[in-house]
Formats: structure tokens, C-alpha cells, sequence
């Protein structure tokens, strides 16, 4: 039998019992719908976490002061030595010669009263250098940022987020005014555009001071930690090599501080959502294999209904295989079309949640598209082989007498 | 053409064993037009399921053009059943989905014939039964005799050497009846051997060769 023969053949049956096609098509479709809705959800879950992170720049490396780590047992020398060293700033500037350091934020974090014009209002502070604008990719929506080399001296200028700009400054220009914060002043030289959230801080009330005011405004050397952007990702490993021992000699030999790669975390996050989406995926895909359970029993009244054809086309000529490749291909008709038909439903369903749901990307990965493609299928080939079997093994003389 | 030698053909039915067909013996040549005629339970059908291939006997040789068919598997069977044999039955088995063209076609189909030649054999096949006018027309727009007569168009297209007829005229009016039985005579008379099972006497006799089955024995074989 040639190829569109049988082709043809499978689908005038489908055609002929339109309801039950109808049917099996809605089951596969289904499936194959799930599927890609599932890992949709979960692929666009994990591109807003990592993507949470990313805002946070990428070929980053933390210093975070302090470490978790047992101590002590032994000479009193060593208890001493339990309490942290401070992060300070002349810390962050020796950090700057190393190899393959393209930018060091020193980080500062406060709260303090910011007044202009008789209005008042708590902001929360961070005091950072230039380089902090690039580490964490932010975004001005007027003016500067920071000025340059603000590492060790303090020029009296500052950064507003939005919200601040609207509650102090109302309507007027922000920019070049004076702004007191607790008992300095700055001057506002910019507007910070990027909205969202930072170290748990929203962005829009925040207010930014280079590293030195920041220090002398809570009276406090400390830093909250220090932000090095490497390069590359390449160069990383050795950075953090560098940097611990740099710091360490500083620290008087105790590593009394923790240092984190930003994109190891990303990375681990993504191999998280990566085993979700595909346990969402596999979730779904068991609803394609009931659709093949379905279509084996539909496939299977099909061939205690179609006796008299199936013997008709034996005494004719038809051989076993030909029987089997009838039903199978019938069976895979079926099982393709309805992951087709799935496969269209879950993509236009993806695009209308994505209109509906601007904030949450939904993202159908490929691979979802190709497995439950393929998973159909199988369970079109497989779940048909019995019916077809079935068929095919059938007595052609009694299948001749049985009904007409 | 056609040599049985003490064949046999048993069923079980529950416990007992029915012997549908008992040691006969018969030999059938090219041309001849052969009427099996019996009563129900007589072992007509079975004979002419064996000599259609569709059924295998339990014991002893049927022998088709010097071809011992008891050796063949299920495929060769098939070979000979789409090549050398055309079935008629009384129910007439046309697929409901197919145009009385298509229906013609399967065999063909089934054998992977080119579309091409396809279509030159169903126009000749469809002119030898007179309904050219009909080609597309699905079974259930047809009369019973119509779909009769696309039934033998369709047993003839591929040229076989037996046409096997299961109460030809069973289902149909005396009239589309006696057409259809001067249809498969003129083909008969071209060349085909023609072998009808039948319970109606009139059709029998028209035979040239009345053959008689009661209990799977053949108690009576006239040639006139």
C-alpha cells in the first residue's frame, strides 16, 4: 500500500465518525495544551527570579562582613577573634588593584530624615560611589549620578528616587536644590529612572550619597558590604582569591568576612526552576498519556465496529501489516493532529495571558513544544498497537460474518 | 485449476466437534461454472471460505493453480486472495465511506498499484458493470443492485482467475437479481471460472456443474 493511500484511508475513517474524532482531538489537545501552559507558568517564573537577580548586575562578587563559621575551643586568642571586623572603606580601595576588577561599590545603608522647604520625610539612604549605577545597571531619568572618585572624598551631592522627588520637591525641578539630610546638605544632582527594588529597598525612596557622606552622616565606618564587578565571568575565581587575600591580610589573617558570586546564586536558582518546569511538564504530559488510553479505547470499539470492513479487506487482499498499518496510522492521524491542535490552543492561550498578565512573562519553552509533540505521538503509536493488533489478527471469515 | 484431496475442516463448538467439511475430494477447471447449493449447516460456506483462502482446512491438500496452499503463511495467502480470487458476497461489503469508484480501487490500493494505472482499470471495470454514471457516488445513493454491480467491478479489477459468489442474489429484488446473475454468466463466459454458493434452485440450475453438500460430505456432483 502506498503511503498516501493510507494516508487517505485513515482519514476518510476519521472523517466518516466526525464526533468521536472530534472527541480524541479535544483529549491529545488537551495534553499537549497542559503542557505547555505548565511550563510556560514555570519557565516565566524563573525568568522574573532570575531576572530579579540579574537587576542586581551580573559578573558580580558580594563582600559581605562577618562569617558563619565554628570557632573558638581553643586559646583565648582565638574567642577574641570571633567578633567581625568591620567592612570599612579603605578596605573596597584595596581592592581596586586587582586584576580584572572593573568596578568596586562600597555599600552604606541607613535611614535618615530628609527635609526641604519645611517638608519632611524619613528616607532610607545608601551611600555608594559611581560605580554603583553600572554594578547595579540602574538607569537616571535626569541629571547625574554620583560624580567620579567620590572613594574617599565627600562632595555634598545626592540622588533622588522618584517618590522623593514628588513628596519633597512637588512639582518643581529637583534638580540643583539643596537638600538637608539629617544634619548635612546635599545637592540633588539627579533623578534615579529605575523602578523596583534594591537590597529590599524600593528604589523610587531612596535617596543616594556618595560613600563618604553616607559614613560621616551615621557616624559609622562600617560598610554594609562591598560590590566588585568583575569583567567577566571568566576572570571571577581568581578575583575571589585575590580579594580574600588581600582582605585577610588587612583583617590581620582571620577571614572575617564572606564573599558570594552573584551569578553562582543565579545559577542555582536556575537549576531550581529549570527541575520545576520540567516536573511541571511531566505533570502535564500524563494527561497526554490518558488521552492515549482514551484513544486505545476508542481504537479498540473501533475494531469490533469495523469487523466487516477489516474482513472485507483481507478477502481482497489486504495483508496483516497492511490491517495494522491502517489502524495505527489512524492512531497517530489522530494523536499528531490533536497535539497540533494542542499546540496552537497553549501558544495562543500563552500569548492572551501574556496581554492579560503584562507583569509575569509567560514562557513556553521549545523543548515543551517538541516533547509533548513526540510524547503524543508515542502514545498514539503505542496505545494504538493493541486495536491494530487486534485488528490485524482477526479471523477474516468470522470478522466477514459479524456485523454489516 | 483446482484440486481438493481429502479435505476436512473441523470447528469446535464448546464441546463438540462439528465437521463442517468431511474428507471430499473435488477438482474444478479453468472456466467451469460450478453451483454449490446445500442447506444451512451443510458446509457450503466453509467449502467456498477454503477455496477463497479466507479459511484453512483442518486435514488434506487444496492444491490452486499446482500451488499446495497449506504450506502458505498469512501474507501469501493474502498475495493469492488480492491476485487470482474475486469474492461476491450477499451483503454485498462495500466500505460505507468510499465512492462506488473507490471502493473498486482498494484492491488495487492494497496491492500498491500506481494511481495512474488505477484509475484506466476502475473506468474499464466501471464500464463492464454499466455505471460509469455512478463512479462517485457513495453506496448509500445506490440500489441494491447497483451496489452489487460495483461489488463484482470490484472482484474483477484485478484480473482473477476464481470469482467466489456468497449468495449473489440474497439481498436483492428478483429483477436487479436476474441482472446480476447474467452480469457474472458473461464474465464466466469470458473466461473466468465462476463458482456460486446458493440455496435458491433457480440460480443453481442455471450452472453447468450442480454440485450438493449435506452434513460436509458432497452427496451429489452433475455436470450437464
Amino acid at each position: 500500500m502506498r503511503f498516501y493511500d493510507l494516508i487517505f484511508l485513515a482519514l476518510s475513517t476519521l472523517i466518516r465518525y466526525p464526533l468521536r474524532t472530534i472527541m480524541l482531538l479535544v483529549a491529545t489537545s488537551i495534553g499537549v495544551m497542559a503542557v505547555i501552559l505548565l511550563t510556560a507558568v514555570g519557565e516565566g517564573a524563573r525568568d522574573y527570579i532570575t531576572g530579579e537577580f540579574r537587576d542586581m548586575g551580573t559578573n558580580l562578587i558580594i563582600v559581605i562582613p562577618g562569617k558563619n563559621e565554628t570557632s573558638g575551643g581553643g586559646s583565648p586568642v582565638d574567642l577574641a577573634g570571633v567578633t567581625p571586623r568591620d567592612l570599612t572603606i579603605e578596605d573596597a580601595i584595596s581592592l581596586r588593584k586587582i586584576d580584572g576588577v572593573k568596578n568596586i561599590a562600597p555599600i552604606v545603608i541607613g535611614e535618615t530624615s530628609a527635609q526641604f522647604n519645611g517638608l519632611e520625610r524619613n528616607v532610607p539612604i545608601i551611600g555608594s560611589t559611581q560605580s554603583f549605577l553600572s554594578v547595579r545597571k540602574w538607569e537616571m531619568e535626569t541629571g547625574m549620578f554620583l560624580p567620579g572618585s567620590t572613594l574617599e572624598r565627600s562632595p555634598p551631592v545626592c540622588v533622588i528616587g522618584k517618590e522623593v522627588e514628588k513628596e519633597l520637591f512637588g512639582g518643581s525641578n529637583a534638580i540643583g536644590q539643596w537638600l538637608r539630610l539629617g544634619d548635612r546638605r546635599c545637592r540633588v544632582t539627579g533623578i534615579i529612572g529605575t523602578e523596583g527594588r534594591a537590597v529590599g529597598i524600593d528604589v523610587q525612596k531612596l535617596v543616594v550619597v556618595p560613600v563618604s557622606l553616607a559614613t560621616a552622616l551615621f557616624n559609622r565606618p562600617s560598610l554594609f558590604r562591598i560590590a566588585v564587578e568583575a569583567e567577566n565571568r571568566l576572570v571571577g575565581d581568581q578575583i575571589i582569591k585575590d580579594m580574600k587575600k588581600i582582605l585577610k591580610k588587612r583583617h590581620r589573617g582571620k577571614e572575617d568576612f564572606t564573599v558570594i558570586r552573584q551569578d553562582a546564586v543565579m545559577a542555582s536558582f536556575d537549576n531550581i526552576f529549570n527541575v520545576l518546569t520540567m516536573a511541571l511538564g511531566s505533570i502535564a504530559s500524563i494527561s497526554l498519556f490518558v488521552a492515549g488510553i482514551l484513544i486505545m479505547n476508542v481504537m479498540l470499539v473501533a475494531v469490533s465496529q469495523r469487523q466487516s470492513e477489516i474482513g472485507l479487506l483481507k478477502a481482497i487482499g489486504a495483508k496483516n501489516k497492511q490491517i495494522n498499518q491502517l489502524f495505527i496510522t489512524e492512531a497517530i492521524l489522530l494523536s499528531g493532529s490533536g497535539a497540533i491542535l494542542g499546540l496552537i490552543l497553549g501558544h495562543s492561550i500563552t500569548q492572551v495571558l501574556k496581554i492579560s498578565f503584562p507583569t509575569f512573562n509567560f514562557l513556553p519553552p521549545l523543548w515543551a513544544s517538541y516533547v509533548s509533540l513526540i510524547v503524543a505521538l508515542m502514545s498514539g503509536v503505542i496505545f494504538g498497537l493493541l486495536p491494530a493488533r487486534r485488528a490485524s489478527k482477526l479471523d477474516p471469515v468470522i470478522a466477514l460474518s459479524g456485523n454489516k | 485449476m483446482i484440486r481438493i484431496e481429502n479435505l476436512s475442516r473441523k470447528f469446535e463448538v464448546g464441546n463438540q466437534i462439528v465437521r463442517a467439511l468431511d474428507h471430499i475430494d473435488l477438482e474444478i477447471t479453468k472456466g467451469e461454472y460450478i453451483s454449490i447449493m446445500g442447506v444451512s449447516g451443510s458446509g457450503k460456506s466453509t467449502l467456498l471460505n477454503i477455496l477463497g483462502l479466507l479459511d484453512t482446512p483442518t486435514k488434506g491438500d487444496y492444491i490452486l493453480s499446482g500451488i499446495n496452499t497449506s504450506e502458505m503463511n498469512d501474507d501469501e495467502m493474502a498475495h493469492i486472495r488480492s491476485t487470482k480470487i474475486g469474492f461476491v458476497f450477499q451483503s454485498f461489503h462495500l466500505i460505507p465511506r468510499l465512492t462506488a469508484a473507490e471502493n473498486i480501487e482498494m484492491p488495487m490500493v492494497l496491492a500498491g498499484i500506481k494511481p495512474k494505472d488505477r484509475q484506466e482499470k476502475v473506468e474499464i471495470a466501471l464500464s463492464h458493470v454499466s455505471l460509469n454514471d455512478r463512479s462517485d457516488h457513495k453506496p448509500e445513493q445506490l440500489s441494491g443492485g447497483q451496489r452489487q454491480r460495483v461489488a463484482i467491478a470490484r472482484s474483477i479489477v484485478m484480473e482473477p482467475d476464481v470469482l467466489l459468489a456468497d449468495e449473489p442474489t440474497g439481498n436483492l429484488d428478483s429483477t436487479s437479481g436476474i441482472e446480476i446473475v447474467r452480469l457474472i454468466e458473461d464474465l464466466n463466459k469470458a473466461g473466468l471460472t465462476l463458482i456460486v454458493v446458493t440455496h435458491d434452485r433457480k440460480l443453481g440450475n442455471r450452472s453447468d456443474r450442480l454440485i450438493r453438500l449435506l452434513d460436509g460430505k458432497i452427496i451429489n456432483d452433475n455436470v450437464k
